[in-house]
């Protein structure tokens, strides 16, 4: 569980300071460009292989301990029911590391799951084939997302903002196309084979496109260039734009990528509870940012890894899925996820904090500012 | 493109100090255009409904506008320090829901108690999130986004699905969320109060200015002698505290509470404070202009039902009015430095 203290340096200027709400995108230019600290690579994979391992042990420690203290946790059917109910998280968790990774951030992926699930009722009213909404329901997210990236790096609006408009905005459409009313008549082919499991048993049959999908974003984070990329933008945008790197599209086909999934996400919600509703999914970008921070994604960029996540995500999951078979209300779990998502940051936080405290009474360097003045 | 850029320039050469005045200017045209577009729309719907200015609905709205008023002035002492605070729909929920079993429970209580006991729960959770902040280095999106669902939480562990109503709380406190003195309903005068009092400390106190200085340049701030983490710290107890307020007043107002209370109400909060023009980026903006945002969205939220359109459309426009309010921000921005920079070259 020992954690980073390995930020780049720019971000510990932010941190220090009560800045950083856009994460690190708002930031003056040069406060954020410098390098990282002279950290061996090796060092630094030493220290979040070991921050992932303390999440995936901790996901697996929930599990025992839920298996030996939580009844009906460890049978065949909870388990199923655990795959689904994070279904949603994880796949959204997926882009939303990316566009962490590079410093931005989107709120807005619950309200776009929103707006497919809504869009897929209508449309399903209107008579059209399961078979032409959900491909039209995916490229809605994508084109939502779209929206999302043009503002961002287009109107070079900060990412918090734009989210938090478009959060409103695509919960509000969702709420226009569908009204309050619920749709349910979903195929049965479809609705059944969402909620069922292989061959008989206990795997969930969307396991498998989910672990594919895991398995495709991690390749791309961490063994090609658009993922070496994602990292440079995160760590410094300026010194990424200096490198070549189109940070600008980038992070728009990220926000592209992103609305997509969440679109897929809004469709296998609905055809999990065969029910269309614009409300489906709120308050979901809360546990989707939590896991991802969770997971030791950095909220400032630069760092992260994708097997982490995933630990994030079944941790969370896990927890969630063992205090709600112990009775406790959807709404008393959000306090445990609220709770998780600002530990997940003030933890390492912290010991970074402590650890440089150390170091600067064992070295005395010279400060880089004068200290704050009292009063005023 | 150069008939604007013209205009900023011939707007900012006249006067001896051209560089507030520019900056005095659009702010004020961002002000005047929301009063515009505030008039516009009442106009527009009286002239097809009359009974939208009668005085019933009028109060309505006024009543509406003060407990949104209060939320933005909180929201604005956080924003122009760079920092935001989702919180505040679940904090005026977990406030209005303290101070209504207060009064259910001890139904002589006198009104006063039950706001400052609002108020005290306001600012312990306002007091949270500062010290994260503060002391942990946690992004305040990140702290208040967690907060905005533990307080939620907490309130719901609290209710557990029990709900105030109007019959369990004492008349006078009905009385005093409804009444008005010379057609002026009370909570609006609180409204204002704070507003005021806001204004001329941000606009005239070391202490308000120092939160902008902080917002337009942390390290700049800190490098000036300004106690940052204090100021950030105030900054939160402050919009926590005026959260607490508008529970109690939602409280007065609506007479009927459960955990739910205040659900969503940070978007429009939010979206108040930024069509007002108050930047998300901090360092600039008023607690004036994020009350006529506030009382533009709380016109909109009555107007649109009355013009019979779907009230389903109400959320779609909050979120079009923030980006809309934003990309404006921006463009100014971006023009106010070009003209500035071409007169620097003039100069040189």
């Amino acid at each position: 569980m020992s954690a980073d203290g390995n930020r780049p340096a720019g971000t510990r200027l932010a941190g220090a300071n009560p800045a950083g709400i856009a994460a690190g995108a708002a930031l003056p230019p040069g406060g954020d460009a410098r390098p990282r600290g002279a950290a061996g690579r090796g060092a630094r994979l030493g220290r979040l292989a070991s921050w992932d391992l303390g999440v995936v042990v901790l996901a697996v420690l929930t599990i025992v301990v839920a298996s030996g203290t939580v009844e009906n946790f460890s049978t065949s059917r909870n388990f199923t029911f655990l795959v689904l109910d994070l279904l949603p998280i994880a796949l959204i968790a997926l882009p939303m590391t990316f566009v962490i990774v590079t410093g931005e951030i989107d709120l807005s992926v619950a309200s776009t799951l929103g707006l497919s699930s809504a869009t897929m009722g209508y449309l399903w009213n209107q008579g059209l084939t399961i078979e032409t909404i959900i491909p039209l329901c995916v490229v809605l997210g994508a084109v939502l997302g779209a929206v999302n990236g043009l503002f961002v790096t287009v109107f070079r609006l900060p990412s918090l903002a734009v989210t938090i408009g478009t959060m409103a905005l695509f919960r509000g459409l969702a709420l226009v196309v569908l009204g309050d009313t619920a749709v349910a008549d979903f195929p049965a082919r479809y609705t059944d084979w969402v909620t069922g499991t292989i061959g008989g048993s206990a795997v969930p049959n969307v396991l498998i496109p989910l672990a594919v999908l895991a398995a495709l974003f991690g390749v791309v984070l961490h063994a090609t260039p658009v993922g070496r990329w994602s990292f440079a933008a995160g760590a410094s945008e300026h010194a990424a734009r200096f490198a070549g790197i189109r940070v600008g599209r980038l992070k728009f086909w990220l926000y592209v990528v992103t609305g997509a999934v969440a679109g897929l996400a809004g469709v296998l919600w609905t055809l999990r509870y065969s029910s269309a509703r614009a409300d489906n999914g709120a308050g979901l970008e809360l546990a989707v940012v939590a896991a991802v921070l969770l997971g030791g994604v950095s909220i400032f960029g630069g760092r992260g890894t994708l097997p982490g996540v995933v630990g994030g995500v079944v941790l969370l999951a896990a927890l969630q899925n063992a205090l709600r078979l112990s009775d406790v209300s959807n709404e008393s779990l959000n306090v445990v996820t609220g709770a998780l998502l600002v530990v997940s940051v003030l933890v390492p936080n912290l010991i970074r904090r402590t650890r440089s405290a150390f170091a600067r009474t064992r070295h005395r360097p010279a400060p880089l500012s004068p200290p704050p003045l009292p009063g005023s | 493109m150069t008939t604007v850029e013209d205009s900023v320039r011939t707007m900012t050469a006249p006067a001896g100090s051209p560089r507030p005045s520019a900056l005095e200017r659009v702010l004020r045209a961002r002000e005047i255009s929301i009063v515009l577009a505030i008039a516009l729309l009442v106009l527009v719907t009286a002239v097809g409904h009359p009974s939208f200015v009668k005085s019933q609905s009028i109060r309505d709205i006024l009543l509406g506008t003060a407990i949104m008023v209060v939320l933005a002035v909180g929201q604005t002492i956080v924003v122009v320090t760079r920092n935001i605070d989702l919180s505040v729909g679940s904090v005026l929920g977990l406030a209005a829901f303290a101070a209504g079993t207060l009064l259910m429970d001890h139904p002589g209580t006198p009104i006063i108690i039950a706001v400052l006991v609002g108020m005290a729960v306001g600012a312990g959770c306002g007091l949270v999130n500062g010290l994260l902040v503060r002391f942990g280095d946690v992004p305040a999106l990140v702290v208040t986004l967690g907060t905005l669902y533990v307080y939620r939480g907490v309130a719901y562990l609290w209710a557990g699905g029990q709900q105030i109503n109007a019959d369990e709380l004492p008349d006078g406190f009905l009385s005093f969320g409804t009444s008005t003195i010379l057609g002026v309903p009370y909570l609006a005068l609180i409204a204002v109060a704070v507003l005021v009092a806001a204004g001329i400390v941000l606009r005239s106190y070391p202490a308000g200015r120092q939160l902008y200085a902080l917002g337009s340049s942390p390290d700049g701030a800190r490098l000036a002698g300004i106690p940052i983490g204090r100021r950030t710290l105030a900054a939160f107890l402050a919009s926590g505290t005026l959260a607490g307020l508008a529970g109690v007043l939602f409280a007065a107002r609506f007479g009927t509470v459960d955990a739910a209370a205040g659900t969503g109400y940070e978007l429009n909060v939010v979206a108040a404070v930024v069509v007002g023009g108050v930047a998300i980026f901090g360092g600039s903006g008023t607690v004036w202009g994020a009350a006529l945002g506030a009382l533009l969205l709380t016109t909109i939220g009555s107007a649109l039902p009355v013009l019979g359109v779907d009230q389903f459309w109400q959320q779609a426009i909050v979120g079009a009015l923030i980006l809309l309010a934003i990309g404006i921000d921006r463009l100014i921005a971006a023009r106010v430095a070009a003209a500035l920079k071409k007169r620097g070259s003039h100069v040189r």
